[in-house]
């Protein structure tokens, strides 16, 4: 299905424009399938494949893809990356979901110098120290969806905060950039707690540590089950009414929302994405993905869909091979279902608003009523000396 | 920070509820172990199978439809993987029946994900069970005193069965010596059927009141193998003695370990695991003394 689509499309670009007799640019997709973020891959997956629907006739070229599975695991990744590079010899690569799976590809890729499109991962590092000329991201990275949130509550008169997070890397990246904007407003961390990452199912020890430490609200990043995990059982506890539950958006995404049901309301959450923002694109985009799929579009949706449709804005500007494509992909910007966005030259991280949201009950089940926009902010360097793109 | 009487009495409540959950898993997993020195490391599949089992069923007919019928869908599994797997790998000693049962573990997981996909589900806690408690000046969810009460009611009707009547006794005699208890004219083999279905069913009932507390995920059963299999290594093999006793160190060391050394809390029961391996290899209370 998937295969005929493409196939229609190239074939409808070949129609459209018959003077462009260059071969169509050929798309490395590297996502996880299978695995504990299959979910993920495949929502990053159907949001790619709907953008390339809606604007590849824009790009005056076809698009060839090949899918690869990374699995959650690094080394299967790099080898996967090898083989697109080497042997299927892909213009571009786009995906990547877990941070480690995108350290693991990083110096391949940089040293390829093939572009790749980051359409998930948001290890801060992967645009700070160990940025690349070839490597843009249109996710997000752990600290941007965190850091305005410090400020936000601040503002909302939250003094005290607890927070909790998986003990990983993002874990510690996403706490660490709501931490240094709240304290420098002038609040206080009445207590942190890293958890064992993915070795914890039960959070009622912690909870109870969390209610004891007299904070006026628990800040908190979780993802996937552990996220449902979490809010289940903070409801349970009934703790929301007396320490009302903040944390990164992923804790109460549209794709885990419906899952953790009525605990999940009044959970107050800040992301670069969620399916209720009300402009243009979202609604063209909510519209196209729920056409292919049935469910409402997710932040790893928006971001595939981000991810082809800046590869498309690239070959706009007669980008073709990979030097010409990594260099476009650095000076994209577009209004897309997220607002504003654009790839900040000095990292080639996206600068985007984030917004916070409210997990309220709606007529079709569990939805998201936006608080605020917080404007776009260009993460700090982080240690990023840019390169630039030789080859 | 307040640590008061109410915080401690509260942690000791999760540290029972964590136990009991953990009991219902490994007492099945432990009594096959021992009766038949069967390896059974797809046993969190099972558990795994129990949770998904009961979403689906919930979402038919209400929690307490997923409570009474998923245990009975799982056992219904594990009669299937006897017959077909289990009663051919008895006699192939523990390698093979360890490499068999992991590839297992990665078959379910498999077709978990193809018969119910790869975003998590969850059940809610029934309606009667949603509330809170207040009791010794604390409030403690409903539903994590019900799994409490759960877990000791099977340990005393468990407790009952296994001293007190007469099948109890044929399976503490092929515990202890599976080749006199032949001999004694006991069917070992259907003996070990029958424990073998009451495992997987108790595995599933753990997975079902599991459910609305966590999340149900396709790797939930690989996430809970390890501490299953530590509980019964400290516990000692084969026995219900042990298997109590082991989910309630494993309970209380994770819980309190959380919570008084917070840095430590994910290597403290792999320390204690060690330790009672070097102190007493066979476990604090084994079958065979």
């Amino acid at each position: 299905m998937k295969r005929a689509i493409l196939a229609a499309l190239g074939l409808a670009t070949s129609l459209a424009v018959p003077a462009a007799a260059e071969e169509d640019i050929k798309v490395g997709l590297l996502l996880p399938f299978s695995g504990v973020y299959a979910a993920l891959g495949n929502d990053i997956e159907a949001g790619f494949t709907v953008a390339l629907e809606q604007f590849g006739s824009e790009a005056g070229t076809g698009f060839e893809i090949v899918r690869e599975d990374t699995e959650v695991k690094p080394p299967v990744a790099l080898g996967k990356a090898k083989k697109l590079i080497l042997q299927d010899k892909v213009d571009v690569v786009a995906g990547i979901v877990s941070s480690g799976v995108l350290g693991a590809v990083r110096d391949m890729v940089h040293g390829a110098g093939v572009p790749l499109i980051v359409a998930n991962a948001g290890n801060d590092d992967a645009t700070g120290a160990s940025c690349s000329p070839y490597i843009t991201r249109m996710s997000f990275s752990n600290g941007q969806v965190n850091r305005p949130m410090g400020q936000w509550m601040y503002d909302q008169g939250i003094r005290k905060v607890y927070t909790l997070a998986p003990d990983y890397a993002a874990g510690r990246q996403m706490i660490g950039g709501f931490v240094e904007t709240f304290t420098a407003a002038g609040g206080e961390i009445a207590g942190q707690e890293f958890t064992p990452f993915q070795k914890t199912q039960d959070f009622g020890p912690y909870l109870a540590q969390a209610k004891a430490s007299g904070a006026d609200a628990v800040y908190v990043f979780y993802a996937g089950g552990e996220a449902i995990s979490f809010v289940k059982q903070y409801d349970s506890f009934g703790l929301k009414a007396d320490l009302p539950l903040y944390g990164s958006g992923f804790l109460t995404s549209p794709l885990y929302v419906n899952a953790e049901g009525p605990a999940a309301e009044g959970v107050i959450t800040a992301l670069h994405y969620v399916p209720t923002l009300d402009n243009a694109a979202n609604a063209a985009f909510v519209a196209a993905f729920q056409a292919k799929t049935g469910r409402l579009p997710s932040e790893f949706a928006v971001q595939g869909y981000d991810a082809a449709r800046a590869l498309v804005e690239a070959a706009k500007t007669g980008a073709h091979d990979r030097a010409s494509l990594a260099e476009a992909l650095r000076q994209v910007s577009f209004d897309g279902p997220r607002g504003k966005l654009s790839i900040d030259p000095a990292t080639n991280n996206i600068v985007q608003p984030v917004y916070v949201y409210e997990t309220v009950a709606g007529e079709n089940g569990l939805t998201q009523k936006v608080l605020a926009e917080l404007p776009a902010e260009a993460d700090p360097a982080n240690g990023c000396e840019m390169a630039p793109v030789s080859n | 920070m307040a640590h008061d009487l109410g915080f401690w009495t509260l942690q000791a409540l999760n540290a029972l509820q964590l136990s009991m959950l953990l009991f219902l898993l490994s007492i099945g997993l432990t009594v096959i172990f021992g009766l038949m020195h069967f390896v059974n490391l797809a046993h969190g599949s099972l558990y795994a199978l129990g949770a998904y089992f009961a979403a689906s069923l919930a979402a038919i007919g209400g929690y307490w439809m997923g409570f009474f019928l998923a245990p009975v869908a799982v056992a219904g599994v594990g009669i299937l993987l006897y017959s077909g797997l289990i009663k051919r790998m008895r006699k192939s000693g523990p390698m093979a029946q360890v490499l068999v049962t992991f590839g297992l573990i990665f078959v379910l997981l498999d077709l978990t994900r193809i018969f119910w996909g790869d975003l998590a589900l969850a059940i809610d806690a029934p309606a009667l069970l949603s509330g809170r408690l207040t009791f010794l000046g604390i409030e403690y969810p409903a539903y994590r005193l019900f799994i409490i009460v759960l877990g000791l009611s099977i340990f005393a009707a468990l407790a009952f069965v296994l001293s007190r009547t007469q099948i109890g006794a044929m399976i503490r005699a092929g515990v202890d010596n599976d080749a006199m208890a032949s001999c004694l004219g006991i069917n070992v083999e259907r003996l070990f059927f029958i424990v073998f279905c009451v495992g997987c069913a108790l595995a599933g009932l753990a997975g079902v009141v599991a459910a609305p507390l966590l999340s149900v995920t396709p790797d939930m059963g690989l996430q809970i193998l390890i501490p299953t299999l530590i509980v019964i290594v400290i516990g000692g093999l084969g026995s219900l003695k042990g298997a109590i006793a082991g989910s309630l160190i494993y309970g209380f060391v994770q819980t309190f370990g959380a919570v008084l050394a917070p840095q430590l809390a994910s290597i403290l029961i792999y320390a204690l695991l060690a330790a009672v391996l070097v102190i007493k290899p066979v476990g604090l209370f084994p079958a065979k003394g």
